[in-house]
């Protein structure tokens, strides 16, 4: 905190400087005037509060806005009075603080809070780099109907022990030519933040962000090479993101030969950590495969090593449909900003068309309810009685969003991806029916995988997905874990401690599909709390729960009689023995009494 | 002892039998426990009521079940060959028997027990003894004993030990008595017979002293039941005075115990009455006591609940309420506050001229 308020504090100081004279007078007056014994108090307070704000429009940079304004100034005022001997604070007017208000880029905003992204340190910076680069080969592939093929290379880089060259190549359709510069090296764009579809990418941030934090850590340009049919050329293409602007610039632009039918292949240098193990790009890498038995994955390490993830399915996901907003889902700014943008000319037709699952019929009882005419104009309704329309809206009964819209990997593929990955005696799955949370269609999937390579000790692993992707981090904050921990495993014959994860040799595998992901952050890192999903979750758990449970009660019960069988073979030889003795039993009826014995205890089990 | 062998031999078939009908072979024996038992002053002892308890062959039973038929396959060949072989012998026999061993020696001796209340004998006649001292004899008896190499007969004069003792052996039964003695006194520890033999009192007293060492073992207790039956002797219990000497040393004495109730009818002595300590001695003597430790309330609760022999007589359920109601025990030898030889000199004839009124 000290450290980052040291240099708009200087700034600010200078600013100041030439308006001092001409205020300072006032301003001595005014703190006078409030109170003359406690003044230094409230210089002192008046001071931490400055470092504070003063810390928080860092993060924003000279960009001061009202609120922080007037609390800075005492302490640029400060710096002033001690040069002239006198403590005394002086405050700064409306239009001084005018002088420090300027634009935000949102650039330049994630430059500052890059951990927002997911690159908090260089370990987790190469690891986001790699998912956002594969989640986008990934759901072009998927999109343009090809069965993906993604090759990801970590190098090591000339630039020093901590810099690492990173591959992502895929054999996707390829991107057009002149949107690659904006994609790669501007933030928030792209294609998939404004429509409701299912897709790993939600908000255009991702790729350009890793690209951005390969230029601020290396200098260096991200490189892109695409090419989108057999017959025509490869372009290939360094970028740089202009951090003032969110502008990309170019720095190569030029034709290359690219040996594949089509695909993309993105490069950037960076400064990243590599190691293996938990929350590492192995991990993801192989969690990916799990939740993905369609791709085809190939990792070389730093070290040259080269690790394949194969197919285990040729079957595509099902395309997805984009769908319009549900109305529930919908809050009020949302919804006005629609009225003004739509095209429709009435209430009614506006709602039937920009939303699903309005009829007209719905639409006029909406209408009705707002107490608003139904051929009223959208734009009208915008500035005047969008609230009673919002309110109007969440007490009409509407049917649910569709659901076709979402696209479950289904049971028998997450066994098949379980199988692939873990070796376990025993694997179950489930696929919950669609379901819906603030007006958004989602799918909870399950898979359980128990016993086998498993550690026995510890507790169990939870996968966790969100549309097909691995999320790795922030395991504890999310509903999906809540959900684990909140069903009650002890009723399906595992251990579990009080508000834990159940114990043994067990991996749980949840995966939310929806139109939309409900993240708690920007770096997509955990499901938020809606009741909905963790409900959802919760019954899916239950579901593999049972299933679980009547392998584990069957294998015990096994497990018992064999112990059983083996503990009645120890002593009946002995009971036979004494029989012998005391009746002078030959040994074939020794034998016989043997037998008969192992016969009627072993009925006497079942 | 042909009869037990077949006794043994009958047990068998009729496990081999069930076994042979594809049925689970049971072994009923009666249950050992003080609430398995009545008392008839008629005849004098502990009586099993009937209650049984049956060892069905199960996986749950069956390793038990195994060692059980092993040991009385061990009895059978005992008697047959007329050997002896003490409890810790026969828990070292079983270590032959791989799995079916026992750990421990009180789970062998649990065994045996089953097994001598499976036949209502004593363990001795299975051919299993004690490995436990039987007690000492001092005073005007002759024991007519056998030398065991010859056979002819051996008359052991029991004032002719000196300041030593004879020792009971583990048998009695063949063992005879010559006596003109009037009683017995029958004494819970070692150091008070010591006493009474190193100042000859049983010359005094014209009586026989037994040390029992705590609760008299089988042994004892038989020779002192056929010292009394064959000769017609009073015997009379001189013990501490706390709930361990009355219910432990002393009812087990007079009749029997409950874990061995199958053979009370043998090893007790009906006739032995409680000389003392009673907790009126303790007021009229004027002994110093210790407070009652908490198992000895216990103990004295559950003798009141428990005991049929308790029960049964007014006269003890007093003593104890008395003994409770003062919360103090007092031991036999604190009659040395008064004189070291205070027992001998006042207190046992004061006690033996109003011998009508010990308690029963």
């Amino acid at each position: 905190m000290a450290k980052s308020s040291k240099r708009p504090k200087k700034a600010k100081a200078k600013t100041t400087k030439k308006v001092a004279k001409k205020t300072a007078g006032k301003a001595v007056k005014k703190v006078v005037k409030k109170s003359k014994k406690t003044a230094g108090k409230a210089v002192k307070k008046a001071v931490k509060k400055s470092k504070k704000a003063v810390g928080k429009a860092a993060g924003k940079r000279a960009a001061a806005t009202k609120k922080a304004r007037p609390k800075a100034s005492p302490a640029a005022g400060r710096t002033v009075a001690k040069a002239s001997r006198q403590e005394t604070p002086r405050h700064s007017t409306a239009e001084e603080m005018a002088l420090g208000q300027r634009e935000i880029s949102v650039a330049e905003f994630f430059t500052k809070n890059r951990h927002l992204l997911g690159f908090d340190n260089p370990r987790k910076a190469l690891l986001t780099t790699i998912k956002e680069g594969v989640d986008n080969s990934l759901d072009a592939c998927e999109e343009g109907g090809i069965l993906p093929e993604v090759k990801v290379v970590i190098a090591p880089s000339d630039g020093g022990e901590d810099r690492f060259r990173v591959t992502i190549e895929d054999n996707g359709p390829g991107i057009v030519k002149s949107q690659i510069p904006k994609i790669f090296a501007k933030l928030l764009y792209g294609s998939k933040f404004h429509r409701l579809k299912m897709s790993r990418g939600q908000q255009g941030i991702g790729i350009s962000a890793a690209g951005m934090y390969g230029q601020l850590t290396t200098g260096k340009p991200i490189s892109i090479t695409s090419k989108t049919s057999p017959g025509r050329p490869a372009h290939h293409y360094k970028l740089e993101i202009e951090t003032k602007r969110n502008e990309p610039r170019i720095i190569a632009d030029e034709t290359v030969e690219w040996p594949g039918r089509r695909g993309t292949k993105v490069e950037i240098e960076m400064e990243a950590k590599y190691q293996r193990g938990r929350q590492s790009v192995e991990e993801y890498l192989e969690q990916t495969a799990i939740a993905n038995p369609h791709v085809s994955l190939l990792f070389v390490t730093p070290d040259g090593e080269t690790k394949e993830y194969q197919r285990a399915s040729n079957q595509l996901p099902v395309e997805t449909r984009e769908i319009k907003p549900h109305p529930y889902g919908v809050e009020l700014g949302v919804l006005i900003k629609m009225l003004h943008d739509t095209p429709a000319r009435t209430l009614q037709s506006f709602l039937h068309s920009d939303f699903s699952r309005v009829s007209m019929r719905v639409a006029k009882e909406i209408c009705d309810r707002a107490k608003l005419y139904e051929r009223a104009r959208p734009t009208r309704i915008a500035r005047q009685e969008a609230d009673n329309l919002f309110k109007a809206i969440n007490q009409t009964k509407i049917m649910n969003p569709p659901t076709d819209c979402l696209s479950p990997i289904g049971e028998e593929l997450i066994l098949a991806g379980l199988k692939k990955q873990i070796e376990a005696d025993f694997y179950t799955a489930v696929t919950r029916p669609p379901s819906v949370y603030r007006g958004n269609p989602f799918q909870i999937e399950a898979g359980l995988a128990y016993g086998g390579s498993l550690s026995a000790d510890g507790l169990a692993k939870v996968l966790r997905y969100a549309n097909r992707v691995p999320l790795l981090y922030q395991q504890s904050s999310c509903a999906t874990t809540r959900s684990v921990i909140s069903t009650g495993w002890r009723n399906y014959a595992l251990q579990q401690s009080a508000g834990a994860l159940p114990s043994g040799p067990l991996v749980i595998m949840v995966h939310m599909a929806s139109v939309w992901v409900p993240f708690t952050s920007e770096s997509k890192e955990a499901i938020a709390h809606y009741p909905e999903i963790i409900k959802e979750v919760r019954l899916a758990m239950q579901e593999c729960g049972r299933k679980l449970a009547v392998f584990l009660r069957r294998r015990r019960k096994a497990a018992e009689s064999e112990r059983k069988k083996a503990y009645i073979q120890k002593y009946i030889p002995h009971i036979a023995i004494a029989l012998r003795e005391m009746l002078d039993l030959s040994e074939r009826q020794e034998k016989t009494l043997v037998n008969q014995l192992t016969d009627v205890l072993e009925r006497s089990r079942s | 002892m042909t009869k037990i062998a077949g006794q043994i031999k009958d047990t068998a078939t009729s496990v081999r039998s069930k076994i042979q009908r594809k049925s689970k072979p049971t072994l009923s024996f009666p249950l050992r426990s003080l609430s398995n038992v009545t008392y008839q002053p008629k005849k004098g002892y502990l009586q099993l009521k009937g209650r049984k308890k049956t060892r069905t062959l199960t996986v749950a039973t069956v390793k038990t079940f195994a060692q059980t038929l092993r040991m009385m396959s061990q009895a059978k060949t005992l008697v047959e060959d007329d050997e002896i072989m003490t409890k810790r012998e026969a828990y070292y026999v079983s270590k032959n028997w791989d799995d079916a061993r026992f750990d421990e020696q009180p789970e062998s001796d649990t065994v045996i027990d089953d097994i001598e209340a499976l036949f209502e004998v004593n363990r001795e006649q299975l051919g299993f003894i004690p490995e436990e001292k039987g007690g000492e004899i001092a005073g005007k008896l002759v024991v007519i004993d056998h030398d065991s190499d010859t056979g002819e007969p051996l008359r052991i004069d029991c004032t002719k030990f000196g300041s030593g003792a004879y020792s009971i052996p583990i048998s009695v039964e063949h063992l005879k008595f010559e006596t003109k003695a009037k009683f017995i006194l029958a004494i819970e520890t070692a150091g008070m017979f010591q006493r009474l033999v190193k100042h000859g009192y049983w010359r005094k007293a014209n009586c026989i002293l037994v040390s029992m060492g705590g609760v008299p073992t089988r042994a004892c207790r038989r020779f002192i039941r056929r010292l009394a039956d064959t000769r017609k002797l009073p015997v009379y219990a001189f013990v501490d005075c706390d709930p361990y000497g009355m219910f432990n040393i002393y009812r087990t004495l007079k009749v029997g115990s409950g874990n061995a109730a199958h053979i009370n009818r043998y090893f007790c002595v009906p006739s032995a009455r409680f000389l003392g300590v009673t907790p009126q001695d303790i007021v009229q003597y004027k002994l110093p006591t210790h407070p009652l430790k908490e198992v000895d309330i216990k103990r004295a609760k559950d003798a009141l609940k428990n005991d049929p022999f308790v029960r049964h007589y007014k006269a003890w359920q007093s003593s104890i309420q008395q003994l409770l109601g003062m919360g103090v025990r007092a031991e036999q030898q604190a009659f040395a506050v008064h004189d070291l030889n205070f027992v001998m000199s006042h207190y046992l004839p004061a006690k033996l001229a109003a011998a009508k009124s010990f308690l029963p």
